[in-house]
């Protein structure tokens, strides 16, 4: 088991993203299917990821995380996907060879008729943040935490500020509440909240938990072990706002500040990645550039539902089994999807015309700046209107999804680029 | 354990380490000894890896002398010891014409203190070379004999180095007061009790007034805290490897760009005068300085690749050069007193300390003949490390080899870094034990990557309570005090099966 | 005398903030709705707020020593640090299955509480 040469399909991760890509390449004609994973189980950060809200729209249920992962590592083994665990892929080639280690397999090539990345995303750092101050124990990003205290049964700190008021953080919050700490704070540099509001109610309100948008962690304070943190407000530009300083005793800063697709091993394999999304150019296959490599999931750019994630990793999958199969590439026709009016990022970056023959293409971006009020999701050629979509209000962390419909198709394969922007209604 | 040694070194960075290493060559029975849980914990853990070539110091300084020693011997030290060190050379940039008669003043001076094969290059030749630099650079100084090196695996390699020759190393041990017998030191007094010497050597970087007012020397000796903060710029998104530095001014050397034998680039460090010992913190101010002086050299750069952040302190002393006829007043101290018998006394190594170590460390046994000590040389001494395996650098096949070894060395744990169960295991059970996680970041390198030990921690903090065989909440960051988990979710329970 | 009190409706994303004017136990008006879910939401809230809840239990025997369990249905919200304190008793065993019953009709309040995963014993 798991100890072929070469496979059909080989994904690497077996998160959300990978396991779909994995089932969907099984159920579209590869022959084997080998997914790589670094953790000892399958399931990727949903086996940390223990509350619920996964499912509602791919399952109509309200499950936690560790549930969802299930349902798809069953689907995955029973359907003769092969799982090579605890092992850590070093390297790929842009001929799709890969190199692995691990304890019980050494060193191994295996080759990949067609690839797919399904890495996932790190968290960003106290360094990338630029946080003064100094450096004690005590200073952990949410996911590191998530994974002590719902995995391995640790307490991290005891008296918690949270900076960043994104998901995970606010989960975060409730999370360790539950287990007897105290939040103080949660800051956020923002005038908006980054997260979902759901989270907001049920996670800060439920417990009193004091949310100040537009603050941040001026400097960290503490030798050995934090013992408070100084927040401060900013204005629009993010500049402190001197004299509205405030420490805040406490003994561990929660960093909630952004996820960053992690894409070491696509450099390496030769894939172009895009600065906005510091992800992968990717088609409405989900191919990279390069040949035979898709992307699936947050390693492609961040999704706010994993239902989302799992319908990328069918569409990669599906894409990477035909094209194992056929080991052809058929030079067609891209054209470019450019960022318009507050559009931060749209993905895919490009698509395929001729897809569009046969279905709608899913466009899914985010907004820059958040617009409480109804807008119009447009994509146009030109001046000339392609499709749009009314939404009630459009949020940075809320991803939009847009439909390119077949009846468009004319329209389309004949554009070198559309611009997709949300403007106000 | 025997409480009478030959000798016992106060401190273990690199100048302790390094006159340790220096020192183990002969019959003498040494300790060293360090206030903190793992050496390289004072000023060599902060600071920019640079090895000097030799032109910064004043003339006739014993600064210039050990600096430009010192340099020379890295190359073969490196391989001995078995740590990075890279010879990229350094420049020297004039951005303006204003630099140019100072830039020209460094270079005599440079020629002065004996530095080899420096060079004035054009403008434009610069830009060839290094076509990142600011192009209103008017000229610049080459200097080829300067490079960059790991500071902590000098420093721990020369320590091991010590170890294997026979040194005795405490840790967590700390010096309070020497013990005198009329004006002879006979033994320290530390935190752990009392130990008879006949040589005392003065390492103690930040402390090393402290210590010296002990045994009543120098009362007008002080050491004065520097902090420079450093940014660290991701190999990924930039590439230079050579070090350039502008043109100094009175405030110091300035803010250098330079290469890392990792591979990135760091850039500082400002330098700010402070009162506390232990502040190693960043300030938002320090970094804007120092993004604000690298860009004066390389425009291009931004801080979008910053993957670490540090501040390191340096022992600024105020010690007079004793050259007559040299106006200096930031000396080192390198000494054997005469008003106290049993002291070898060194101070205020600041920069080029890093560089000057194992000069420093020459110039002391030098100076131990003269004061009529026997050296006799062991016939067993090894002056050679064996350098432990670095997965990271290893190709596929010597990987695979390694595995099959030992299958802990399959188990990759910091992912940025790959660096692998096998090599952690390694340092906690090395000749100086890593027992904390900074420990282990020091010797590995892990945890320093792009997501900062996100990925690992958990992970090492296990590895480390197997094999110290505590309780997870009692692995630290570094040292009591400084323990990553307050306790457990629920009462009662034991860490898991995981292997 | 009526009162007013603000409430972020989560029935849908959009998250409309709610100004709510009672009396007592009686809702008097609800302002600021987006939609007519609005209305029941805050009824709902009011009157009887429930969230899904999860947390971990000890598990001996699996890979790790903690096995993530959640409510099956949006459980009492005024009970819920009397759910965790009796769930921070519970032990078990593997072999667990997901969906397995941890609790079942946890504090008289007919729901159960469930296992989010399988955990098998682990090897060796």
């Amino acid at each position: 088991m798991a100890n072929k040469e070469t496979y059909d399909v080989v994904v690497i991760g077996a998160g959300p993203g990978g396991l779909a890509a994995a089932i969907a390449a099984m159920q579209n004609g590869a022959r084997d299917v080998l997914i790589i994973e670094r953790d000892l189980e399958p399931g990727g950060i949903l086996l940390q990821c223990i509350h619920n809200g996964f499912g509602l729209e791919i399952f109509k249920q309200d499950l936690p995380g560790p549930s969802y992962a299930q349902k798809f590592i069953d689907d995955a083994i029973s359907s003769g996907v092969e799982l090579l665990l605890d092992t850590m892929v070093l390297d790929i080639t842009p001929d799709r060879r890969i190199f692995t280690a691990s304890r019980k397999g050494g060193i191994r090539e295996i080759k990949a008729r067609a690839l797919v990345l399904a890495m996932g995303c790190r968290e960003r750092t106290r360094a990338q943040v630029r946080l003064p101050g100094t450096r004690p124990a005590g200073v952990y990003t949410a996911g590191t935490a998530q994974r002590w205290v719902n995995v391995e049964g640790y307490m991290p700190g005891k008296k918690f500020v949270i900076l960043g008021s994104g998901d995970i953080g606010m989960i975060m919050a409730r999370r360790l509440t539950f287990e007897g700490a105290k939040v103080e704070r949660v800051l956020e540099v923002m005038p908006f909240l980054t997260g979902l509001t759901r989270n907001y109610v049920q996670c800060l309100l439920d417990y009193d938990i004091e949310l100040q948008l537009q603050h941040t962690v001026k400097r960290i304070i503490g030798n050995k072990r934090v013992e408070a943190i100084e927040a401060v407000a900013v204005d629009e530009k993010w500049e402190p706002i001197p004299g509205s300083e405030e420490i805040i005793p406490c003994d561990t800063l929660l960093l909630s500040v952004g996820l960053i697709p992690e894409n070491e091993l696509s450099r390496k394999a030769g894939v172009i990645l895009d600065p906005l999304t510091a992800g992968p150019f990717v088609d409405d296959r989900f191919e990279t550039s390069v040949p035979g490599v898709f992307a699936a999931g947050n390693v492609v750019h961040v999704y706010d539902l994993v239902d989302w994630v799992t319908q990328a990793g069918f569409v990669s999958g599906k894409a990477a089994a035909l094209y194992a199969v056929e080991q052809e590439h058929k030079a067609e026709k891209k054209i470019l999807i450019c960022s318009g009016e507050n559009v931060h990022h749209v993905v895919p970056q490009h698509v395929c015309a001729d897809s569009l023959k046969g279905a709608d293409i899913k466009l899914q971006l985010r907004v820059k700046q958040p617009v409480e009020t109804a807008v119009w999701v447009e994509v146009r050629k030109g001046a000339n209107l392609v499709s749009r979509r009314a939404e009630r209000y459009a949020r940075p962390g809320e991803m939009i999804t847009l439909r390119l419909p077949v009846k468009a198709y004319d329209e389309v394969q004949s554009a070198d680029e559309l611009t997709v922007a949300v403007v106000k209604r | 354990m025997t409480q009478n040694f030959d000798v016992i070194i106060i401190g273990g960075g690199i100048v302790g380490s390094m006159m340790a290493r220096s020192l183990s060559r002969y019959k003498l029975s040494i300790l060293l000894i360090e206030k903190e849980t793992d050496i390289c914990m004072g000023a060599t853990s902060g600071n920019s890896a640079f090895v000097h070539a030799g032109y910064d110091p004043v003339p006739g300084s014993l600064k210039a002398y050990t600096n430009v020693e010192g340099n020379e011997l890295y190359e073969q030290l490196s391989i001995d010891l078995g740590f990075d060190f890279e010879r990229n050379g350094d420049y020297v940039v004039a951005i303006g014409q204003e630099d140019v008669p100072a830039l020209e003043r460094l270079m005599a001076q440079g020629k002065r203190n004996g530095v080899p094969g420096l060079e004035m290059i054009s403008g434009m030749e610069l830009l060839k070379r290094e076509p990142l630099v600011n192009p209103e650079a008017v000229c610049a100084m080459w200097a080829p004999s300067g490079g960059t090196c790991d500071p902590f695996g000098a420093n721990i390699a020369a320590c091991e180095n010590a170890i294997q020759n026979g040194v005795q190393v405490m840790l967590e041990t700390e010096f309070l007061d020497f013990i005198l017998e009329g004006s002879r030191i006979t033994g320290i007094r530390t935190n752990r009790g009392e130990y008879l010497c006949r040589w005392a050597v003065n390492a103690a970087g930040l402390y090393a007034d402290d210590v010296m007012h002990k045994a009543g020397l120098r009362p007008e000796f002080k050491i004065q805290p520097r902090r420079g903060e450093y940014y660290v710029l991701d190999e990924a998104e930039i590439e230079l490897k050579p070090c350039f530095f502008p043109t100094p001014s009175t405030a110091g050397k300035g803010i250098l760009v330079a290469g890392t034998v990792h591979g990135n680039v760091i850039i500082g460090p400002n330098a700010e005068v402070i009162e506390d010992k232990e502040d190693r913190a960043v300030t938002s101010a320090g970094l804007q300085e120092v993004i604000c002086g690298a860009k004066k050299i390389i425009p291009s750069l931004t801080l979008r690749p910053v993957i670490s952040l540090f501040a390191g302190l340096r022992a600024y002393g105020n010690a007079p050069c004793e050259n007559p006829g040299v106006d200096y007043g930031h000396d080192f101290i390198i000494e054997i007193p005469s008003k106290i018998q049993g002291l070898v006394n060194l101070g205020g190594i600041e920069s080029p300390g890093l560089t000057a170590a194992p000069a420093i460390a020459i110039r002391v046994i030098e100076m131990l003949k003269d004061a009529g000590e026997k050296l006799e040389e062991k016939k067993d001494w090894n002056p050679v490390r064996q350098r432990r395996p670095r997965f990271r650098h290893l190709s596929m096949e010597e990987r695979a080899n390694l595995i099959r070894k030992d299958e802990r060395y399959g188990r990759v744990v910091c992912r940025c870094e790959m660096v692998t169960e096998g090599e952690i295991v390694a340092e906690i059970h090395a000749p100086l034990p890593a027992h904390t996680y900074d420990a282990i970041k020091r010797r590995t390198w892990l945890g320093t990557g792009r997501c900062l030990g996100g990925f690992d921690l958990p992970r090492v903090v296990n590895i480390l309570s197997r094999e110290l065989e505590v309780s997870p909440l009692e692995v630290s960051k570094k040292g009591p005090d400084s323990e990553f988990l307050t306790g457990t979710t629920k009462p009662g329970m034991t860490w898991g099966a995981e292997g | 005398m009526p009162e007013n009190t603000k409430v972020i409706c989560i029935t849908c994303p959009k998250g409309c903030r709610l100004d709510v004017t009672r009396e007592g136990d009686t809702i008097l008006k609800v302002d600021n709705c987006g939609c007519k879910r609005g209305e029941e939401y805050v009824k709902a809230e009011l009157a009887d707020p429930r969230r899904m809840v999860a947390t971990t239990v000890k598990v001996h025997g699996g890979v790790h020593p903690l096995l993530p369990v959640y409510t099956a249905k949006p459980f009492p919200k005024p009970r819920i640090r009397e759910l965790l304190d009796a769930l921070s008793k519970v032990e078990l065993k593997t072999p667990v299955a997901m969906g397995d019953v941890v609790i079942k009709d946890a504090l008289g309040t007919g729901i159960d509480i469930l296992a989010s995963r399988e955990m098998k014993p682990a090897a060796g």
